[in-house]
């Protein structure tokens, strides 16, 4: 038993009116690869934003390796590295300078930074691209470059929010092999996304946030195990035109799986796919099941219906 | 059982040196970006005053019979009258470009600044950084016009004249801190930065006494003078090269003045950073 290098506790942010983050609980120990799965707008950018002391929390308690964010967030941001949502690489810097400059913002020897730029890029497979300017990368490199920036400081937590979003499937997976490196290495992950299969390949546990509440928690397979039920079969019903030409059907069916928040594993699809159209099933948690609003996702080609 | 004490200890003490030196790495990352556009900053620093002091010097001074301005011990030549207001309208034209559309960048187009954000590195040290940046691109602007300035014959005492390029540097400030605290709180770029350069940058340039001794604007016209650190620093300027004008405002009031609006805007410029990195 390990005492958690993040530990929240009715974790609430509220901006005017809006409730982000509703009061949310839960404790990471050291080495452990956390997720924070849910749909946008859950609040778990919100969150990660509060964990990396750059934003104050309104209301609950959070320590970071046992410190408050709000009085010693310099000490806790020295000893994270943060993948943001959005890149901001500075373009107009060539890309080992990136590396470079921000390990400098750590009180970092100029060399050390170098050497540690250096070992980065050929661990991120951007070693040619040293000299070139970041906007000539292609998209999963500037993600694998942001990812090598937010470990110029050898942190003790990497925070990743949504480290994969609009990537390719290729890159994706060049993504989790290194990510599943750090993860062996010892570094604490913490991570959010909208796929239940990247949860499922990067995180020992995960929790499920909605309208910034945790709405379920545990591990991946376990969360799949007691979530994914029974089908649910979306079935749309297309125009001649959209509809696919299947023999006997004028419908166009389309059935997805789906995690609670409304985004797919593939994985779990490839396993139970039985049909001969490639169903794709969806099993939103008890808790929302019940619930009228509809969450089913729409794989169908788009323009249907 | 692990305990997070020993974490706890080395986190406080990794954040000790960015505490200390936050602002000087955000001035080193600035300084490295701008090598991206160095050959404009030197070939603007060097080519503005050779077309001002040419243009002006063996041009317009020579059509100007009646002597415009006046020291202690009499006339002066026009080109010494103009070249303190030209040094200064350099420092801040320098302002008008690096806290407006940089600042933007930082915080909406490349966003960098919440790169920063997430180091150790505090919102106050971003700005003072930022500024410490500029402040050094100010200073080898007016430095640089400083030595035309004295290949040109243009300034009476050219060793109390070595403090202009730092008058110069203090005007760009009291122009440029303000207008660096507007810009941090502007999400997008809807032509703001446009009406500052044409609509204050360009009329103070204008209505400052730059050209003419602000008492021959009509008195409806000569607060702009007072309000604007272009004219509190030109007079400080022109102290330093010939001497006061009679009945002139004393030194220390335009350097009050200057001080005054540079000390809000840096206040203020801070505060907005902090409001904006941290909500
Ligand atoms: N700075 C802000 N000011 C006001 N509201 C905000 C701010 N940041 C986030 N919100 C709101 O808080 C809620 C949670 O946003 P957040 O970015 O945390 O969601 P998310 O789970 O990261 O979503 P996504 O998957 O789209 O990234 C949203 O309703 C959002 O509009
Ligand atoms: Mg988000």
């Amino acid at each position: 038993m390990s005492a958690p290098v993040i530990a929240a506790e009715g974790l609430t942010k509220t901006y005017g009116s809006l409730t982000a983050v509703a009061g949310i609980d839960f404790e990471v120990p050291p080495g452990e690869s956390f997720g924070l799965l849910g749909p946008n707008g859950a609040g778990k950018s919100t969150t990660m934003r509060m964990v990396g002391a750059v934003s104050s929390r309104s209301a609950g308690t959070l320590r970071v390796l046992g410190l408050d964010p709000d009085t010693h967030g310099p000490a806790i941001r020295s000893q994270l590295g943060v993948v943001p949502q959005e890149d901001n690489l500075d373009t107009e810097l060539r890309v080992r300078d990136n590396l470079i400059v921000y390990g400098r913002y750590f009180g970092i020897p100029r060399r050390t930074c170098a050497t540690r730029a250096d070992e980065l890029l050929e661990f991120a497979q951007l070693a040619d691209k040293a000299r070139s300017k970041v906007d000539d990368l292609s998209g999963g490199m500037k993600r694998r470059l942001t990812i090598a920036r937010a470990l110029i400081n050898e942190p003790r937590i990497l925070m990743l929010d949504e480290p994969t979003t609009g990537l390719d499937p290729q890159a994706r997976h060049v993504l989790w092999d290194r990510l599943f490196r750090l993860k062996e290495r010892g570094t604490t992950l913490v991570l959010t996304t909208h796929y239940m299969d990247e949860a499922e390949q990067l995180c020992d546990r995960l929790v499920v946030v909605d309208h910034g509440k945790i709405m379920a928690e545990g591990s991946p397979s376990a969360l799949i195990r007691q979530y994914s039920s029974r089908e649910v079969v979306e079935l749309r019903f297309g125009s001649e035109r959209n509809a696919p030409r299947r023999r006997g059907s004028r419908e166009r069916r389309s059935a997805s799986r789906c995690c609670p928040t409304g985004c797919c594993s593939t994985r779990t699809t490839a396993r139970r796919s039985s049909s001969t159209s490639p169903p794709r099933v969806c099993t939103p948690p008890r808790a929302w099941c019940g619930a009228p609003r509809s969450r089913t996702c729409s794989f169908g080609s788009r323009g249907g219906a | 059982m692990t305990t997070v004490e020993p974490m706890t200890a080395s986190a406080l003490q990794a954040a000790e040196r960015p505490q200390r030196f936050g602002a000087l790495y955000i001035a080193e990352h600035q300084l490295r970006a701008m090598r991206a556009y160095g050959w404009t900053i030197v070939v603007s620093s060097v080519g503005s005053p050779l077309v001002y002091l040419l243009g002006i010097g063996l041009g317009l001074a020579a059509f100007i019979d009646q002597p415009v301005a006046s020291g202690p011990a009499g006339p002066v030549d026009y080109v010494w009258f103009v070249a303190p207001a030209l040094l200064v309208a350099a420092a801040v034209g320098v302002a008008t470009e690096e806290f407006t559309y940089v600042v933007m960048a930082g915080f909406r187009w490349r966003r960098i600044f919440w790169g920063m954000n997430a180091s150790p590195v505090s919102p106050e040290q971003i700005c003072s950084g930022l500024v410490l940046s500029v402040a050094a691109r100010m200073l080898f602007t007016t430095a640089v016009y400083y030595a035309l300035v004295v290949a040109f014959g243009a300034v009476g005492n050219p060793w109390a004249g070595l403090a202009m390029p730092f008058v110069g540097l203090l005007a760009g400030l009291a122009f440029g801190l303000p207008l660096l605290a507007y810009s941090a709180t502007l999400t997008e770029d809807g032509g703001q930065f446009a009406v500052v350069q044409r609509f204050i940058f360009t009329p103070l340039f204008l209505f400052s006494g730059t050209f003419y001794p602000l008492d021959s604007v009509p008195v409806g016209l000569q607060w702009i003078g007072w309000i604007s650190p272009l004219w509190h620093a030109s007079e400080l300027g022109r102290q330093l090269s010939y001497g006061s004008t009679p009945g002139g405002w004393p030194w220390v009031a335009h350097l009050a003045v200057l001080l005054v609006m540079a000390g809000v805007g840096w206040v203020l410029a801070r505060r907005t950073f902090v409001r904006r990195l941290r909500g």
